[in-house]
């Protein structure tokens, strides 16, 4: 088996409570789907199956949606060829970590069959800790995916990289949008400034040479001399952005596991591999004159990733003396430096992929999504079958309706996305905004550019502008509100 | 014909329209065998009444249920070097004593036969050679293989047929090709394979799928490097094998690699080094004993990859190289072209282990500019070292006293096929009266017979010819220009006669003896 997902939803999102008060992070419903769908849809158009690996080796049958239709009854036909035989173990495909509180309420349509890790709620891991945790599970290379993660990227160009290189790691990376809108609540028109990511990539564009964050530099930027040597070309790059798709080999795995001190994979373990393929194995520091020294140089020696990798897999190795191919050329070393970490990065042009972490990226998630699903050929309409709409013109093309939605007459809903089972009344104008499951509307309501969670309620003649409302939230007649946040006070007491 | 249960039990409720796939419940080994044999007499009956136009019909014999075994036929293509066209060779040994006695009667009855036919249809030349008599009338057509007849839609229609009974992706032709180069593919290296087969790759093995990527990409270079890479993927795969049940090692395994070769095959197309090796791993995997647990056939054949491995290439490269450096003299200039892995380790071989000075010069040509790494390789062995340009041979071969050349393939007629520019190289030091030596080892030895570089070629991504110059990409229109073609070609042909030495590990012989090495090396395979 080449690959096993890894989904990581147990994070709390903890820059946007607003939403993810009454709502853990993976249910948010984007285009009336919950957030947690994409990144799995994103597997399964790859072609992951999910299904767990027997020991006489797997059923083959994971046909990509591009093949001829005479293929699909093939698929199950016991001809296929199927080789390996060697995965012992059962082994999942796609594994979800997620919280407990999330196994009630998911309900995701998916042909995948995943495998549910739960995490207790009180229990505080990053996503470090969530491999640590599985890592039993884990038998080869993994797929690591955020579940914020929205993205129509052919999944085929990052793995690529990671197979064509014998990658360490491989991830993906996508110019940052420029936030147009400010979000609800914000006070000003400043948003607050980043802490910018500086990324170095050499000339081809694929190999990641340097990764470091605002927050960890004083005033400078430091470059290593030795990576200027073997790369002479670096461009650097802050306007991109992380979209937390990873593809690590086994053995970082196993690195992770001995090596506790790493709780975060975005912030610690990817700038600590993109370090290490220019530093040299400490096991070859040589002058231990004391035995005490000794011994702590050999803890912190074994805790290296060089001695984690193994040295069978490298299928370069017997090659490099007879193929022609160098990475590099005007100096005098061997290909790829002889390096046995490396790092690789896909930078998208086009196409969409964003993560959605904050509540500006979310409505901006919202607004793309419809064009998404289109493109994606699914079967749903935007418009769900069993809302009741009376007034069709007045609803806009990309507009979202969810299933047992009644809309009244005189309404029109332009550029919004909303849930299930909501009630709108007549002379209700809605634009930009997302409205989510059971939200009532009443008459001659002006909602524009908000956020309306779950199950609140929005009296005759409101006015609302730039706002979000949290959920179960009673606005009373003829309120008026711009940029403003209103939500339960006892969600207002969560830490 | 590979059966598999899925775990769940999932019926066969499917009715698959390919003709081989064999449905129902698992079969034992004898009614496969039956089942087999009924194919051959089918096949059999097929072939006789299309070739029995001129010879009178056989009085009711019954077609032989196993071909008799191990005869080569000559007419059996290894023209191709391709070795997914060839058929599964007949099990040795295993039918019962009935069988074997009714196939021995029945071989004496068409033996008989055909004798006295000869003694009827008169004396003249017939030749008793017992080898090589064809079992069939000589109106057998060579196939040709697939990848030169890409211009002919039905046999790329089968292609297409093989290719989804095996589950692996077809790769599309990219741009428009020369006309004279319209019967080879032309592929193009952004629009990977991998981009049509699932992301855990199921059906093919990772390795393999990452050794395609290496080819395509160009990152597994030169003749000895696939070959190498190819042999420890299959290691990598026959350690990953396990024998279904009710099915031999010795016909599963085979059947089994045949979708590994052609995704490979469509990745890029296969060398002739690659396809020996595969021609000879075949030949030892249905040779094995039945009587082998499974463990034991798999380290039998590891350990004949190894051996293959070892003596016909690394051991042979030392031997080319000892001779080799025995023909350079002191205070040579030797002009070499492109990297050749051989040549690279005769020439810092004779500057390690002899005190001859000389010097190089390296000549190279675009777009691959093969010839920055072997200079690279030579300079840090601190050999000294000239880099040309291939425009400019005619400039320093006035100072050259030999050329060494490395080769893709050697062909049954005693052409070199090798990188395109050696044959340029090797008329123009003719001219010049430079003798031309060739290192190449005998498993790459071909019996192809090539006069032109047209035949049988490869055209690389077209789009590798743009230079990027100050942000201007010169060609980076090409498609657009209606009248405009790229030709990337990989390899050509130097006849026989503009060579004057081959070195290989049986030894320095002239270009003309090869096909002597080729009829000696058949003899001892048998």
């Amino acid at each position: 088996m080449e690959f096993q997902a890894v989904v990581m939803a147990a994070g709390g999102g903890s820059r946007m409570t607003d939403l993810t008060s009454s709502i853990p992070k993976p249910l948010l419903p984007v285009g009336n789907r919950p957030l947690l769908w994409y990144p799995l849809n994103l597997l399964e158009r790859a072609g992951f199956e999910g299904e767990a690996v027997p020991g006489l080796g797997r059923r083959a049958g994971g046909s990509p949606c591009a093949l001829p239709p005479s293929w699909h009854h093939l698929r199950r036909s016991f001809f296929h060829l199927v080789m390996f035989a060697r995965c012992a173990a059962l082994a999942e495909e796609v594994i979800v970590i997620t919280r407990k509180e999330i196994q009630k309420m998911l309900s995701l349509d998916t042909k995948m069959k995943l495998d549910f890790v739960y995490i207790s709620d009180n229990v505080d891991m990053g996503t470090a800790d969530s491999l640590r945790h599985i890592h039993q599970k884990i038998k080869t290379d993994v797929l690591v995916l955020s579940c914020d993660l929205i993205t129509d990227v052919d999944l085929y160009k990052v793995v690529d990289l990671f197979r064509t290189h014998d990658a360490t790691l491989s991830m993906l990376m996508k110019k940052a949008p420029e936030p147009t809108e400010v979000a609800p609540g914000q006070k000003g028109k400043k948003k607050p400034v980043e802490q910018r990511d500086f990324i170095g990539v050499d000339d081809t564009g694929k190999r990641l040479l340097f990764m470091a964050n605002e927050a960890d530099l004083d005033e400078e930027l430091v470059i290593k001399r030795s990576i200027l040597q073997k790369h002479p070309r670096m461009h650097i790059r802050t306007g991109l952005m992380d979209a937390h798709l990873y593809c690590l080999k086994k053995y970082v795995v196993d690195f992770l596991v001995e090596n506790r001190t790493i709780t975060s994979l975005r912030s610690e373990l990817i700038p600590h591999l993109v370090r290490k393929q220019f530093s040299s194995p400490t096991s070859l520091q040589q002058g231990l004159d004391n035995k005490e020294e000794g011994r702590k140089k050999k803890e912190q020696a074994s805790l290296d990733i060089y001695s984690f990798i193994k040295e069978d897999n490298s299928l370069l190795k017997p090659a490099p003396d007879n193929s022609c191919w160098n990475d590099h050329r005007g100096d005098m070393n061997e290909t790829l430096h002889e390096g046995k970490v490396r790092c690789y990065v896909h930078i998208m042009k086009e196409g969409l992929c964003c993560r959605v972490n904050t509540l500006a990226l979310y409505i901006e998630a919202n607004r793309q999504v419809p064009k998404l699903l289109l493109n994606l050929g699914l079967e749903e309409p935007l418009v769900h079958g069993t809302a009741q709409i009376t007034d069709r013109g007045m609803v806009g093309s990309d507009s979202i309706i969810g299933s047992s939605t009644q809309i009244g007459e005189k309404t029109s809903i332009k550029h919004s996305i909303i849930g299930s089972a909501c009630t709108i009344k007549d002379k209700v104008k809605i634009t930009n905004c997302i409205i989510m499951n059971s939200v009532t509307i009443e008459e001659g309501c002006c909602l524009q550019g908000s956020v309306i969670c779950n199950n609140a309620v929005i009296e005759k003649g409101a006015d609302i502008k730039d706002c979000l409302i949290g959920s179960d939230q009673r606005l009373e007649t003829k309120a008026k509100h711009v940029n403003e946040v209103i939500v339960g006070t006892e969600q207002l007491m969560e830490i | 014909m590979a059966e598999r249960e899925a775990p769940g039990g999932a019926g066969p409720g499917a009715a698959p329209s390919v003709p081989v796939v064999v449905q129902g419940p698992e079969l034992s080994r004898e009614e496969k065998l039956q089942l087999r044999k009924e194919k051959k007499q089918q096949k059999k009956k097929k072939r006789n009444e299309k070739g029995t136009a001129a010879e009178p019909p056989e009085p009711g014999t019954a077609a032989d249920p196993a071909q008799p075994r191990v005869t080569p036929h000559p007419a059996s293509p290894p023209a191709s070097a391709n070795a997914p066209n060839d058929g599964e060779k007949p099990p040795g040994g295993k039918s019962k004593a009935e069988l074997r006695a009714e196939r021995r009667a029945k071989q004496e009855a068409e033996r008989a036969q055909k004798q006295a036919k000869k003694a009827e249809l008169g004396q003249g030349a017939a030749p008793a050679k017992p080898r090589l008599t064809p079992t069939e009338a000589p109106s057998v057509v060579k196939r040709l293989p697939e990848h030169v007849q890409v211009d002919d839609p039905a046999a790329q229609r089968k292609l297409a047929k093989k290719l989804e009974r095996q589950q692996v992706p077809l790769r599309q032709d990219y741009g428009t090709k020369v006309n004279l180069f319209s019967h080879l593919h032309q592929y193009s290296r952004k629009k990977p394979l991998t981009q049509q087969m699932s992301i855990p790759s199921t059906v093919i093995h990772p390795a393999v799928v990452r050794l395609g990527l290496q080819y395509s990409q160009g990152i597994i270079n030169g003749s000895n490097a696939r070959c190498i890479a190819l042999l420890e993927v299959f290691k990598q795969l026959i350690r990953d094998y396990s024998t279904p049940p009710n099915e031999e090692l010795s016909r599963d395994l085979v059947a089994k690699l045949k979708p590994h070769i052609s995704f490979l095959n469509q990745c890029r197309p296969l060398s002739v080094s690659m396809g020996n090796a595969i021609k000879f791993l075949k030949k030892e995997i249905s040779c094995l004993p039945d009587t082998l647990r499974e463990e034991e056939a798999k380290e039998k054949l590891q350990g004949t990859i190894d051996n293959y491995l070892r003596e016909k290439i690394v051991l042979a490269a030392e031997a080319i190289s000892k001779s080799a450096f025995e023909k350079i003299n002191d205070n040579d200039v030797i002009l070499v072209y492109g990297c050749s892995s051989l040549v690279n380790r005769t020439l810092c071989d004779a500057h390690t282990q002899t005190d001859r000075t000389f010097r190089v010069i390296v000549v190279d040509s675009r777009p691959r500019l093969e010839g920055r790494e072997t200079l690279r390789r030579l300079v840090r062995h601190g050999i000294h070292c000239t880099y040309v340009m291939i425009n400019a041979i005619s400039y320093v071969l006035p100072e050259v006293s030999k050329v060494l050349l490395g080769a893709h393939a050697l062909l049954a007629n005693g052409s070199v096929m090798s990188r395109v520019g050696t044959s340029q190289i090797a008329l123009v030091s003719k001219a010049y009266n430079v003798p031309v030596l060739v290192c190449c080892e005998t498993y790459k030895f071909c019996e192809r017979v090539q006069t032109d570089s047209f035949v049988s070629n490869e055209l690389d991504d077209p789009d590798d010819l743009i230079v990027q110059r100050k942000g201007q990409a010169q060609l980076g229109g090409w498609a657009e220009n209606k009248s405009l073609r790229l030709l990337n070609l990989v390899y050509d042909v130097t006849p026989p006669d503009l060579v004057d030495l081959v070195i290989t590990d049986l030894g320095m012989i002239p270009c003309t003896s090869v096909p002597v090495v080729l009829r000696v090396k058949n003899v001892d395979q048998q």
